[in-house]
């Protein structure tokens, strides 16, 4: 009888010391790569606004325009006068370089403990980072992954053979790398600061395969992942990045994960 | 240091390759009572290779069909939208005149 009543006691203060660790001094930073964003980088802002500010949560959301001809950033700037230089950060870069390094740079300058990424093209919804917040804290998961191909999840705007083309390389890339995850090439994710520092100093690949390498990694050095189903509305299906380079790309980072994870 | 997914395969595929190679031997055996089943033995793998195909082809097309359109989403999208260009004109943001 003695033990089970120390441990209840000993997880009851555990429960007490939880709580008393509020959750006020966690910061999400937020990061938005953008390229010629100039129409959507006031939505996407006043959406995450409109969605962070009625959840709570303190947060922060970091432009990082990589010279876009377009004039974002000047569109950024407008916003920033808007909203103030406490929630938009901008961290413009000279020209056009890689996803990863857009992070680095983007984290270098993140006050949050932790940091969202996410495109700022529209496709992915504000709505679900609270979502995404939510069951980091339920897990004390590392990373959170919206998915498309779980639950509710799902896309706008694909045809029949977009469809195909994401559903059989998800199938064959299961299949090999058993990950863990059920969205590997999806860019919506939250990571605790520590855990995305480590995977981008070790993901070498460019372009949305890097967010593959990235959530593959992070099973290799087992971190915890968890997932929410998020939807995703392609509005730009046309201009839309689905080439023979790309699968070629694609296929080669399989095989280059295959053989080294 | 974990096997790779590639090692992984090969230990796999030599194991199978093993039993197989048994099987085999002992159907090439008149007295063995395989040997009435020789040709299914000797064809096992093209027919597990066949199996599969025909599995994952089911998968992917059931997960294509199954795949949500996710028609509210865009709908909600495009009604905050219209309702963010409003609100963010309201706060002093000027939209570039050039298209949409």
């Amino acid at each position: 009888m003695m033990y089970p009543k120390r441990e209840t006691r000993s997880s009851a203060r555990m429960a007490k010391e939880n709580a008393g660790k509020n959750y006020e001094g966690d910061k999400y930073s937020i990061l938005l790569p953008t390229y010629n964003e100039r129409e959507n980088l006031p939505i996407i802002i006043w959406l995450i606004c409109h969605y962070m500010d009625a959840s709570g949560f303190l947060y922060e959301i970091i432009v990082i325009d990589d010279g876009s001809p377009d004039g974002t950033l000047e569109v950024a700037k407008q916003l920033q006068s808007i909203y103030g230089e406490e929630k938009i950060v901008l961290r413009p870069r000279e020209k056009k370089l890689g996803l990863g390094t857009a992070y680095i740079h983007g984290m270098k300058h993140a006050t949050g403990n932790f940091i969202v990424i996410m495109d700022a093209d529209l496709s992915h919804h504000p709505k679900f980072i609270p979502e995404f917040i939510k069951l980091q804290k339920e897990g004390d998961y590392d990373l959170i992954s919206g998915s498309r191909y779980v639950g509710t999840g799902g896309v706008y705007g694909w045809d029949f053979k977009r469809k195909l083309v994401s559903r059989g390389a998800n199938f064959l890339t299961q299949l090999l790398l058993r990950p863990g995850a059920s969205d590997l090439t999806g860019s919506f994710r939250l990571y605790k600061k520590p855990v995305l520092e480590s995977l981008v100093a070790r993901c070498v690949s460019k372009g949305y395969v890097f967010q593959m390498e990235m959530i593959i990694r992070a099973r290799q050095l087992n971190f915890t992942i968890g997932e929410v189903p998020i939807t995703f509305v392609d509005r730009v299906y046309g201009e839309s990045k689905l080439g023979g380079s790309e699968i070629f790309q694609f296929v080669k980072s399989l095989l280059h994960l295959f053989a080294t994870t | 240091m974990a096997l790779t997914k590639l090692i992984q395969w090969l230990l796999a595929l030599a194991a199978f390759t093993g039993v197989w190679a048994t099987l085999v031997a002992n159907a090439s055996q008149p007295q063995n009572y395989l040997h009435k089943h020789e040709l299914f033995v000797l064809a096992l793998p093209v027919i597990l290779i066949g199996l599969f195909g025909i599995y994952a082809v089911t998968v992917v097309l059931y997960r294509v069909f199954t795949f949500n359109n996710c028609e509210e989403a865009a709908e909600e999208l495009n009604k905050q939208i219209a309702e963010a260009r409003k609100d963010l004109a309201s706060k002093g943001f000027t939209f570039s005149k050039t298209k949409l």
